[in-house]
């Protein structure tokens, strides 16, 4: 009886996950896609603690269920507080911690089956056991250095012919997989060694991906721990955990594809490639041929974008970072008052994740319809008087139509230098996230606004009011 | 060879469902603009917390005895609920922004 009840709240609970997928992918249901999934997910963890019956039919015992209870407590806490503490900017490296918490939960519950139910002779059921194991353990420890690279506290590192090795280590630990499935008894001493392999092997492919790349990885991790979740489905002959796991696999790798077309680059070329590490791609843009800088002062500035008929607003990982987007909104609606027309141009990728942008300028209350998307602004640029870019580099980099050398080459940017002025505000010369020079700061229609993007956009203000 | 063809056999209903919901997933996302990429990774992120189960199933079933189930069941549903309350609250908070805008 309990079980059958159980059955159908599973079967509730999928539906549930695949409504709040369809309606996560529209603006407009999007917030009630989120709440239904998470409804689902709530009734199949309570079902399961109440109504779960064991192999001989008996409920879990009271000790185990008060000590779920405080397990659920702790993580809840923490997640909301988390979730509820972190800083917009930093709501990337969020969703990469979590990603790896799920990654760790499917690789620990491996472990106890391997441990707990070890069955000799059993092939297909032991390397569904060993497989949850190894994609958990590497989506764990690749999240948290994809978390550790866009908190900034590891930088890209790459040992010389790194995709060889990491192919030799992955099919060391299939081999090593392999076998610990034909032995007669459980080697928990090899089960270590294996889980251990596979937490560097997680380390190794996520090192040598540059930071620009950082969105892609995590939704390809977040799909991993999606099919870790869904072999846990296969041990337990659990639908929910084999739907839900499923779906998120396969929407997730449709989602890291999509990501991949927005920058025009293949996976295997992400995954393979890495972004700004080497000398070679980049000698051939030496600091001699490109010029010279020039700056511009906050007045000159304010006065240009006065008497400007229509300004474009290119926002970056710089506007996020110094928390400026208030005081964009606010130079925005300043400037439409004095008759000028301002928009944003978003960038697909701009920020460290898809959408960064639009969830930033969302906060300050920009209007909807002011945040254009990349070919829209880039029909525009040739009638715009001025565009402000704010903390942007790669993506409004020329490079990556020009130069066949650059990392960059092929992506598709921000045509900003078909405008009449360019104003790059910037915190110095530094290279951006890719690690490449930018030609676009060297034109001569280029003007250089140097500082922290919110001070000098309070400089702006108060001197456009001035004005 | 016979092993893997009783496995298959036993487990076909299993089977089709991920069949199935490998295409269900293609299918229901393939349509979503840029602007909510993020946001749907993050919900996604929230609904692979589903592992969870099995973690309340390994924590519910460790025999009192059982320090090393108990030990790492206990950790793997504080892991588990990290990712699902934490997944969904992220999503919800990135969500309220487009809310907000849409008005």
């Amino acid at each position: 009886m309990e079980n059958q009840i159980l059955q159908i709240i599973y079967l509730i609970g999928s539906i549930t996950f695949i409504i709040g997928l369809k309606r996560l992918s529209h603006p407009d249901t999007a917030r009630r896609g989120n709440l239904i999934a998470a409804f689902g997910m709530t009734i199949a963890i309570a079902g399961t603690i109440f109504l779960y019956r064991t192999e001989n039919g008996e409920a879990f015992s009271n000790t185990n269920i008060i000590l779920i209870f405080v397990a659920l407590l702790i993580g809840t806490i923490l997640g909301v507080l988390g979730a509820k503490k972190v800083k917009m900017t930093a709501m990337p490296q969020m969703v990469s911690l979590f990603n790896g918490m799920g990654g760790a939960c499917a690789a620990i519950i491996s472990v106890i089956e391997y441990q707990h139910h070890f069955a000799a002779g059993a092939y297909g059921y032991m390397a569904t056991v060993l497989a949850g194991l190894l994609i958990g353990s590497i989506s764990f420890s690749g999240s948290m250095i994809a978390f550790g690279k866009l908190n900034g506290n590891i930088n890209d590192k790459t040992i010389p012919g790194q995709s060889v090795i990491n192919l030799i280590l992955m099919a060391a630990l299939i081999g090593t997989g392999a076998y610990l499935t034909t032995l007669p008894v459980p080697n928990m001493v090899l089960l270590g060694v294996l889980t251990a392999g596979c937490l560097i092997y997680g380390i190794f492919f996520v090192m040598p991906i540059g930071g620009a790349d950082m969105p892609v990885v995590i939704s390809l991790l977040n799909s991993f721990t999606g099919v870790a979740a869904a072999f846990g489905g296969f041990i337990y002959n659990n639908q929910v955990m084999l739907t839900g796991g499923i779906l998120v696999g396969s929407a997730g790798t449709i989602l890291t594809i999509l990501m991949c077309k927005a920058m025009n680059r293949s996976l295997l070329n992400v995954i393979v490639g890495s972004f700004g590490g080497g000398g070679t791609s980049t000698a051939g843009i030496g600091n001699s041929t490109l010029g010279t800088i020039k700056e511009i002062s906050v007045s000159d500035a304010a006065v240009l974008l006065s008497y400007s008929k229509k300004v474009m607003i290119v926002p970056g990982y710089g506007l996020a970072v110094a928390q400026a987007q208030h005081a964009c909104h606010e130079l925005e609606t300043l400037l439409e008052e004095k008759g000028v027309e301002v928009k944003y141009a978003i960038h697909p990728v701009a920020g460290r994740m898809p959408g960064h942008m639009n969830v930033l300028l969302a906060e300050a209350d920009v209007p909807y319809p002011k945040l254009l998307e990349m070919e829209d602004a880039n029909n525009e640029f040739n009638s715009t008087d001025a565009v402000i870019v704010i903390g942007a580099n790669d993506v409004v980099n020329p490079a990556a139509k020009k130069n066949p050398q650059s990392p960059i080459y092929g992506m598709p940017i921000l045509e900003v230098e078909y405008a009449q002025n360019v104003i790059v505000m910037k915190r110095g010369m530094a290279a951006g996230y890719a690690g490449i020079e930018n030609e676009l700061f060297y034109e001569p229609k280029t003007r250089m606004l140097f500082g922290d993007a919110k001070a000098t956009l309070q400089k702006l203000i108060s001197e456009v009011k001035a004005n | 060879m016979e092993q893997l063809l009783t496995f298959i056999y036993s487990n076909m209903g299993m089977i089709y469902i991920l069949i199935l919901s490998v295409f269900l997933g293609i299918e229901v996302i393939s349509h979503v603009p840029s602007v909510l990429h993020t946001p749907l990774m993050s919900g996604a992120n929230a609904i692979h917390g589903v592992v969870i189960i099995g973690a309340i199933i390994v924590m519910g079933q460790a025999e009192p005895d059982n320090y090393l189930a108990l030990i790492l069941g206990f950790l793997a549903v504080i892991l588990g609920t990290l990712n699902v309350v934490g997944g969904f609250v992220v999503t919800d908070r990135m969500l309220e922004l487009f809310k907000k805008k849409k008005k």
